[in-house]
């Protein structure tokens, strides 16, 4: 592969659509998406959209106080569907806390999402039913479990020909902010995949902030030229272009399959909303930034494609409209009907093995319980 | 029966070496612990025998190691990882504590991270800064953990598979001041339940109870208060989370004495939560107050006066005469 020259600063971002919608064709990458069709780019536009309304859905449910928080994802949906869609089933991803778009792609019921935010889960869904790991709320500390998994892969791969390994050959990605990127967790899981040459996607969203904190502070050079430390390929792309996202991820997906090696994508995008639903960005950034990324909507550029070249017609998008309200009038309904959890579930989720500590603080906690429990059923104390 | 005479530390090599044998998933990683056997040779030969990537040399990260053995869990795999000293385990403590220990809760009882980590442990060597710690109440403080702490060769040698075969994550505890204590090691007759205390030497008028390097000196100083008249019960810990307070009880209920002793700093120690539970489970038992015998609360001293930080036979002796004084 060619792409391993490490200019400082001067990577060309990777775009294979323009912000206005317009196909730009790419000596390397154009290579990856051939099969992308008509029905496929309706497909991602569709992704995109679910993904978009769902975040919508679940920040208006925070604001009515049925969520403790909200992560909101807007504008960040390309570098999630293309990311997403570019993996393989059998492939093995490690979010943060933001890939919800990410879950889509891997059929991730969106009302089973909002079981952490609810306060009813701290994981919520089952991370082997769809190789999609529990989000991780302690920044970066999923990157060397990703490192680590991928060097499970090896081993369970070791002896496989080329042919097998381009044909059922696993490989993770591994999800990280670039305010994360800062964290010593990020360099040690580098460093590893480097070391084993581990089968692992190291896939940054640069979102631009930190919470208040601006991706300069975090690191005088595109996050991509890192790489090059490490002696593996860093890659910028523009995150908002959801074609161009799935081409390079499949680039280092099928690379890491071969057994090349990790890569690093740097995929440059914009987080138009708020942090959470407890940050103001009214604080710390100026409205004319925010504008200009209106402008490179990772949506309304697929929107215009699809438009522009007679890919879709106004029913198709009638139709997603329409879709993602029922979905989200779904994911409203379901979500609240989740039942509280006991805590004395809890007890049962510490240790895999009989623990007598465990066992004495149940006892007392049911015993506990059960006495006010006899309270209400024979009415106020007398 | 099979007994032979080993040092602790080959005993752990025997009993790695064992898991390795049996289990095709277990795997070890950490620094240095290939070609050279790491630091205190305990992986010594195991990787001319099970190959580079199932002794695996590991980067230098103590994050990355922890991390990585924890992806590796995930995937199925059960690393046995090894951290060089005690006091080098901080860069990993936030893999530890925030991640290997809850992946079972997080995953509500879904799967677990099953990763034991090595750490040899302890002071008395003589050792610079760093070298010589008994950070163990930071990991029994945080749910989802298990602590052994062997403290000969024959429960070194069984409670290493005991904790490579535990489904929930083990932090291995090895006295390094002890790798070099020869004892028998029965490697057909497995040794108790790691989970379990032991009674070590029976007494009737007091007991002490400790845990991996100071077994030597609880049972010299029982064997010191014997001349005096007194009959002291040691029992040996061994595990430090959970901890047996069954056993504990017992002996106190017979002994009315407790006297709890550790390297440790004593506050905010082990000592502290035995003698907790005691008074709530023992007090009419009691004849004297718990007495704890551990560390200052100081950073460990340098070596040429550790000695003086350190709990020895007098010290255990002096807490003796304390409680009999009641
Ligand atoms: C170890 C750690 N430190 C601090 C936080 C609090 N925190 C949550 S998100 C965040 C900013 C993360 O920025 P970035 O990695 O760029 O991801 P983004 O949220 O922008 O997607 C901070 C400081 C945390 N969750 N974990």
């Amino acid at each position: 592969m060619t792409n391993t020259v490490h200019e400082p600063s001067e990577q060309a971002l990777i775009q294979l659509l323009t912000p206005e919608g317009e196909r730009r064709s790419h000596a390397e990458y154009d290579s990856y998406i051939q099969d992308v069709d008509a029905e496929m780019l309706r497909g991602f536009y569709r992704d995109m959209a679910l993904t978009r309304r769902f975040d919508q859905e679940a920040t208006a449910l925070q604001r009515q106080g049925q969520l403790a928080l909200w992560v909101p994802l807007r504008g960040q949906e390309a570098a999630q569907i293309g990311s997403g869609r570019a993996t393989r089933p059998s492939d093995y991803i490690f979010p943060t806390y933001r890939e919800h778009g990410v879950a889509l792609t891997r059929n991730v019921d969106f009302p089973q999402m909002l079981r952490i935010f609810r306060g009813i889960s701290n994981g919520g869904w089952d991370p082997r039913e769809n190789n999609f790991h529990m989000y991780t709320m302690v920044l970066a500390a999923q990157m060397p479990h990703a490192t680590g998994y991928a060097m499970g892969i090896q081993r369970d791969q070791a002896g496989w020909d080329a042919e097998r390994l381009e044909k059922d050959g696993e490989a993770v990605v591994a999800y990280f902010g670039d305010g994360s990127s800062t964290e010593g967790e990020v360099h040690e899981s580098m460093v590893f995949a480097a070391s084993f040459n581990s089968p692992v996607v190291f896939f940054c969203q640069n979102n631009q902030w930190a919470i208040s904190v601006p991706f300069h502070v975090q690191s005088k050079v595109p996050l991509a030229d890192r790489a090059a430390g490490y002696g593996f390929p860093g890659i910028r792309v523009d995150g908002n272009d959801v074609l161009a996202v799935l081409a390079v991820t499949r680039w280092a997906l099928e690379r890491a399959r071969r057994g090349e090696g990790p890569v690093l994508i740097e995929a440059v995008t914009y987080r138009m909303s708020a942090h959470t639903t407890a940050d103001d960005p009214t604080k710390y950034r100026l409205d004319a930034d925010e504008e200009a990324w209106v402008g490179r909507d990772p949506l309304a550029r697929l929107e215009k494609h699809l438009r522009d070249n007679d890919l879709a017609d106004e029913l198709f998008f009638k139709q997603v409209a329409v879709d993602g309200d029922e979905m989200a009038t779904r994911v409203r309904v379901e979500a609240m009907a989740f039942p509280d959890p006991e805590l004395a579930q809890s007890f049962a989720n510490v240790y895999a093995e009989a623990h007598p500590l465990i066992q004495e603080e149940l006892k007392w906690h049911l015993e506990y319980e059960a006495g006010f429990a006899d309270t209400t059923e024979e009415g106020a104390p007398r | 029966m099979s007994t032979t005479t080993m040092t602790l530390a080959k005993a752990i090599t025997a009993g790695l070496d064992k898991v390795l044998a049996t289990n095709p998933k277990s795997l070890l990683i950490g620094e240095d612990i290939g070609r050279l056997g790491g630091v205190y040779r305990v992986t010594d030969g195991l990787i001319d025998s099970y190959g580079a990537d199932r002794v695996i040399d590991s980067p230098l990260g103590e994050a990355g190691i922890i991390g990585t053995s924890i992806g590796m869990a995930i995937r199925g795999y059960s690393p046995i990882a090894e951290i060089q000293f005690d006091g080098f385990v901080f860069p990993a403590f936030n893999q530890i504590t925030t991640q290997l220990a809850k992946m079972r809760a997080r995953s509500e009882g879904r799967f677990g991270a099953p990763v034991v980590i090595r750490i040899p442990y302890g002071g008395g060597i003589g050792s610079i800064e760093h070298h010589s710690e008994s950070p163990e109440a930071l990991f029994a403080h945080t749910a989802g953990l298990r602590i052994m702490a062997p403290s000969n060769a024959h429960d070194a040698y069984w409670m290493i598979q005991q904790a490579a075969a535990c489904q929930d994550p083990v932090i291995f505890f090895e006295p390094k001041r002890r790798y070099w204590l020869k004892g028998e090691v029965d490697t057909e007759n497995p040794a108790a339940d790691a989970f379990k205390a032991q009674v070590i030497r029976p007494g009737e008028d007091a007991t002490i109870v400790t845990y991996g390097p100071l077994v030597p000196v609880a049972l010299a100083a029982a064997e010191a208060a014997r001349e005096d008249g007194r009959s002291v019960e040691v029992i040996d810990l061994r595990s430090v989370s959970p901890i047996d307070f069954d056993t504990i009880t017992e002996s106190v209920e017979k002994t009315g004495r407790l006297i709890v002793t550790h390297e440790a700093p004593t506050f905010g120690g082990i000592g502290g939560e035995i003698a907790a539970r005691i008074s709530e489970r023992a007090f009419l038992s009691l004849e004297a107050p718990v007495i704890r015998v551990g560390g200052f609360h100081m950073p460990y001293p340098v070596a040429k006066v550790e000695e003086q930080y350190l709990p020895d036979i007098d010290k255990v002796l002096e807490a003796l005469d304390r409680s009999f004084a009641y």
